[in-house]
């Protein structure tokens, strides 16, 4: 069975915090995600994420705060924008959008991180590795 | 004491880097009064067995433009590196890909099957391409291999300095030149053009206001352009904020939005990522609170080919380099 490699990028307010209450409530989800702790979604520079699906990533997951809930305002909108747009440009760079995935999960929703994480991992399952051409 | 010897060489590019230099007029006198020009295949006749007989190191400086597509530009650059003390990599092709580079969108196997079978006016029911090596008459021919993948000039070889554009412009070929003559040369590896971004330099930016924000996307050729006031508030995309100044402004002034042919600003590893969050973070800014995920897909479908825009001058110099082909 194929095991993917996703890379996660989570808000430290929200999405991290939801993280940690999934954690000290014990509950379980699958392991294949490697997360990275930043101080809010927008900081996650696309860049950040071709470097990651060039490096091995079969999947890029975004954890931020809902809408209204950003502890910056408006970091989310930003990211939001730019992920959308990212998406429609990797999938004309050969990747699948579906690859790269922006969730809004709060500090409260710990069983919904688990559901995102197992969720998106199935998906990047039936989608197979990425093969990218080390060039 | 004998003059510096200077190659000019071309490699997969237009031909406008070469009129680059021819366009210096009367400058040019003053470079080859300073320097004895050993190589440049446009408007000298001087052969590869030429450079071959150097010693290495021999050619002071080497400026090379063109992207890397065939096997014949690899070797050739190879033979200059090693003849050569500084190699510089001369306009957009060689520093970040080029046009040429938009090849990379594709791979071998679709050009030959469009250029040498789809195309209207083709006739070739054989489906004939070219062959790295074919034998007829019992002679074996070789011809350059094409290869998948178009590359920069520092991805084939070690490259001292850059100059950018598309073509470079004039004043910052002359101040490379001389800074070679005089020594005066920046660290390894730098971009001999400013630090800046175009936005910075542009004639415009007086007229951009305080809080951008592109309502809607509007392409060149769909809106007249007001001759004075900023792209961006005018819903036109312009590659500025990410795109390394020194160009002279040749676009803006032409009244035609930056497509980035100076490539990214110091520190910047992929133009376009950059560029497209410069983008994205001013698109729909007035309100961004209210906008629905379809409202956002709106928006961003109005850009019609992201990957082409932001990446048309660099893609071989990008983080993924080229298309996933399936």
């Amino acid at each position: 069975m194929f095991e993917p490699k996703i890379v996660a990028f989570f808000c430290k307010w929200c999405t991290s915090a939801g993280a940690d209450l999934a954690g000290t409530s014990r509950m379980t989800y699958k392991p294949n995600i490697i997360g990275i702790r930043v101080m809010c979604s927008s900081r996650v520079d696309p860049e950040h994420i071709l470097n990651a699906f060039k490096n091995g990533a079969d999947g890029v997951l975004i954890g931020g705060c809902h809408p209204g809930d950003c502890h910056y305002q408006s970091g989310n909108y930003k990211t939001l924008k730019r992920i959308t747009l990212l998406r429609k440009m990797i999938n004309d760079l050969g990747i699948d959008k579906n690859r790269l995935r922006l969730e809004w999960i709060s500090a409260a929703e710990g069983k919904r991180f688990t559901q995102v994480i197992d969720g998106f991992t199935d998906e990047i399952q039936k989608l197979g590795k990425l093969k990218i051409e080390q060039l | 004491m004998a003059k510096p010897k200077v190659a000019f060489y071309w490699c997969a590019s237009c031909g406008g880097c070469e009129e680059a230099v021819v366009d210096l007029a009367e400058d040019i006198l003053t470079v080859t009064d300073a320097v004895d020009i050993v190589l440049w295949p446009v408007a000298l006749d001087f052969k590869k067995k030429d450079v071959e007989a150097m010693q290495d190191n021999e050619i002071a400086v080497s400026f090379i433009n063109g992207a890397i597509r065939t096997s014949e530009q690899e070797e050739m650059v190879n033979l200059l590196r090693k003849k050569s003390g500084l190699v510089v990599a001369f306009g957009s092709c060689a520093h970040i890909g080029g046009i040429p580079g938009l090849a990379n969108f594709s791979n071998r196997e679709e050009i030959f099957d469009y250029v040498y079978t789809k195309t209207p006016s083709t006739m070739n029911p054989a489906k004939t391409t070219p062959q790295t090596n074919t034998v007829v008459d019992g002679y074996e021919l070789e011809i350059p291999e094409f290869y998948n993948t178009v590359k920069t000039l520092d991805q084939t070889i070690d490259v001292d300095y850059y100059l950018p554009g598309c073509a470079p412009p004039l004043d910052l070929i002359m101040n490379a030149v001389m800074a070679i003559l005089k020594g005066e040369l920046p660290e390894k590896g730098a971009v001999l053009a400013p630090d800046k971004s175009l936005c910075d330099t542009c004639p415009r930016n007086d007229s951009k206001p305080e809080k951008l924000m592109m309502s809607e996307i509007k392409r060149p050729h769909t809106v007249e352009m007001d001759p004075e006031k900023c792209f961006l508030a005018e819903g036109v995309i312009c590659l500025g904020p990410a795109t390394r100044s020194g160009c002279g402004e040749r676009c803006i002034n032409a009244n035609m939005p930056c497509r980035g042919c100076f490539g990214p600003v110091k520190g910047v590893s992929d133009f376009g990522a950059k560029s497209l969050s410069a983008i994205a973070s001013i698109m729909g800014i007035e309100g961004e609170e209210k906008m629905t995920d379809e409202d956002i897909q709106k928006l961003v479908d109005q850009i019609a080919d992201p990957a082409g825009l932001f990446y048309m001058y660099s893609l071989p110099s990008s983080l993924l380099r080229r298309k996933v082909m399936k």
